[in-house]
């Protein structure tokens, strides 16, 4: 897989605009009306979701075509320990959910993980479209339809129905889940990872047993995947089956690459820009008879093909690049 | 199961193989000599499904309809490969893939742009309208014999075409070695957007004759791919003879599966997968 410079020490310029962008974010709800606070935590979520993509893709090297499925299942998982009259506790089906796309990522990975490269994308989408068709298809699972969530979980501390406090919940975990894998990339377990992308037989031949930690990586992606799932069906009430297809998945692959992978920070920034762009297209305005919104899959799609074609080591990555022409550069 | 059943359904999952096999014989010779994965290859068979429908309304005639298309697919497939892949095949399999992800984007929102968002139904024409009888009250239909005919007649095409001439010769030198290909004079460049236009062209050709049975409908590239990409990993990337076997037995377990156990007949074709991954984590016929 890539040698490219992953920029896992980030560089202190870009550290401090981090650090001005986490305090944007909690200055937001002051500032922004509580449409674009929807908007804002929800791009958080999706956060969470790239980020726990960019342990496969951008620290161990593994493209997993699939991710989405993790994220989809826990957001089931919501729906099912929701009963339709009450609200129901926080504190034990957060964890049950995120174990349970947790477990699916254990038993889907214990088949893919043995596989690399092509192999590794084909399987990966295919495993996540068997999970995809088994709720497609399958009326008692909410079939094409999908499901509601009727009740915000229930906390307890705090009240997760006022839109202020999911706001600063949702941010308190994005932070969280940052800290954690910024932790964990640095960690003797995250240098086997990051050992594995740029060689694994050499990891091998020094001893590592490169299966179980790429089995690891993979059971603990599916379960943040599951966190930010979950945080999905909570905050928009409603969980279906595209949430786990193919398209999900590359979006947020499109995410961590828009970013610049392998740092968790690119992950943040390319899934804001992403939703962003997203929205932007579908909100263009007509243009004489032609209606420019509805096309946004056509913008999107060009876009896609000119940012891999030009920019392939993302937004972080084109910052660095610029930053650096200023001075001496060596490249 | 009585055994008119069990010939109509044996026919079926023959037809529905030979059908992946068009679509996952491109895709694991364009992975086999190019090194690209492309998920844009079910919005071929999209393409495919909506050209026939159109330029056979177009025309009136279905066969001028195969004709006209499969020439359009063959120019088309050149251009894009000129254009875009060519620039690819050296790069990470991750850029690919969101290289043709966002062609799936395009493709499909341009076909919604030309030909709208409804499904259609294409006429089997007139020749091949009849049915055979089996029984008193089942018959099986000759269009569905005339779709296997036809990928049978180019899956022979093909392996004469890689295995017998001289330009199939240089494919395999070219898939085996390629800068010593290069040193001996064969033109890599024209054999690559050779091998990428003939992959377009099997996927277009395989849409525009499933045109009739599956009727044409958006999206309709997407299933149609995952069920491909099952087959190559089953079968092994990059072998003509592995997509071929591991199609037809996708096809039988697809469409046996429908008929013997509905209730998990989604599932079966992955768990063939699941098992074939333990058993053999490369394929049935790796190359």
């Amino acid at each position: 897989m890539s040698t490219k410079a992953n920029l896992e020490t980030l560089p202190r310029g870009l550290q401090i605009v981090l650090a001005l962008g986490f305090l944007a974010l909690a200055a937001f709800p002051f500032v922004g009306t509580e449409f674009y606070a929807q908007m804002v935590a929800r791009m958080m979520i999706l956060s969470i979701f790239a980020m726990s993509l960019d342990l496969l893709l951008g620290v161990t090297g593994l493209v997993s075509l699939g991710h989405a499925a993790f994220f989809g299942l826990a957001g089931y998982a919501l729906a099912f320990l929701t009963p339709a009259g009450v609200p129901v506790s926080l504190w034990w089906t957060l964890p049950a959910a995120v174990a349970s796309s947790g477990l699916a990522a254990l038993v889907i990975g214990f088949f893919v993980v043995r596989t690399r490269g092509i192999y590794f994308i084909m399987v990966t989408m295919a495993f996540a479209q068997m999970v995809y068709f088994l709720f497609f298809d399958n009326k008692i699972l909410g079939g094409s339809d999908g499901l509601y969530v009727n009740f915000k979980p229930e906390a307890g501390l705090f009240d997760l129905d006022n839109k202020l406090v999911f706001y600063y919940f949702t941010l308190a975990l994005l932070l969280l889940v940052y800290a954690f894998l910024r932790r964990l990339l640095w960690s003797p377990f995250g240098r086997v990872l990051a050992g594995i992308r740029v060689n694994e037989h050499r990891m091998r031949a020094m001893g590592y047993r490169t299966f179980g930690y790429k089995l690891a990586a993979f059971t603990l992606a599916g379960a943040l995947a599951g966190l930010a799932g979950y945080m999905w069906g909570a905050q928009t009430g409603y969980i279906n089956p595209e949430l786990m297809g193919f398209h999900m998945s590359a979006h947020a692959i499109m995410m961590v690459i828009l970013g610049g992978m392998g740092n968790f920070a690119g992950a943040i920034v390319g899934a804001f820009a992403f939703e962003y762009l997203l929205e932007w297209f579908k909100d263009l305005p007509p243009f004489g008879a032609v209606n420019l919104g509805k096309h946004w899959q056509l913008w999107m799609g060009l876009f896609i093909v000119l940012v891999v074609t030009f920019a392939p080591r993302g937004l972080l990555g084109l910052v660095d690049r610029l930053s650096r022409r200023k001075g001496p550069s060596h490249e | 199961m009585d055994v008119a059943n069990f010939l109509i359904q044996l026919l079926n999952s023959v037809q529905y193989g030979l059908l992946l096999f068009m679509l996952a014989a491109g895709l694991t010779l364009i992975f086999g000599i190019m090194g690209v994965v492309n998920l844009a290859h079910g919005s071929f068979y999209m393409l495919g499904a909506y050209l026939a429908w159109s330029l056979s309304s177009m025309t009136g005639s279905f066969t001028l309809a195969i004709i006209g298309g499969a020439l359009l697919s063959i120019l088309f497939g050149l251009m894009l490969e000129r254009l875009l892949f060519r620039h690819f095949y050296q790069r990470d399999h991750l850029d690919q893939v969101l290289l043709t992800f966002g062609l799936i984007y395009i493709f499909e929102e341009s076909r919604s742009i030309l030909w709208g968002d409804d499904v259609h139904g294409v006429k089997i024409p007139d020749l091949l309208g009849a049915s055979i009888p089996l029984t008193e009250n089942m018959s099986y239909p000759v269009y569905r014999l005339f779709v296997s005919g036809v990928c049978l007649a180019l899956a022979l095409g093909l392996y004469l075409l890689i295995s017998k001439t001289r330009l199939g010769m240089k494919i395999r030198a070219g898939a085996f070695n390629r800068d010593m290909a290069e040193a001996l004079g064969v033109n890599i460049k024209l054999i690559h957007a050779v091998v990428f236009a003939i992959g377009v062209a099997l996927a277009t050709v395989a849409g525009m004759v499933a045109s009739p049975i599956s009727s044409v409908f958006p999206n309709m590239g997407s299933q149609v791919l995952i069920m491909c990409f099952v087959v190559v990993v089953i079968g092994g990337i990059g072998s003509v003879r592995g997509a071929l076997i591991s199609a037809l037995l996708v096809g039988l377990v697809d469409t046996f599966g429908k008929v013997l156990l509905p209730a998990v007949a989604g599932m079966l074709v992955y768990m063939l997968m699941a098992a074939v991954l333990l058993w053999k984590p490369e394929g049935l016929f790796k190359q």
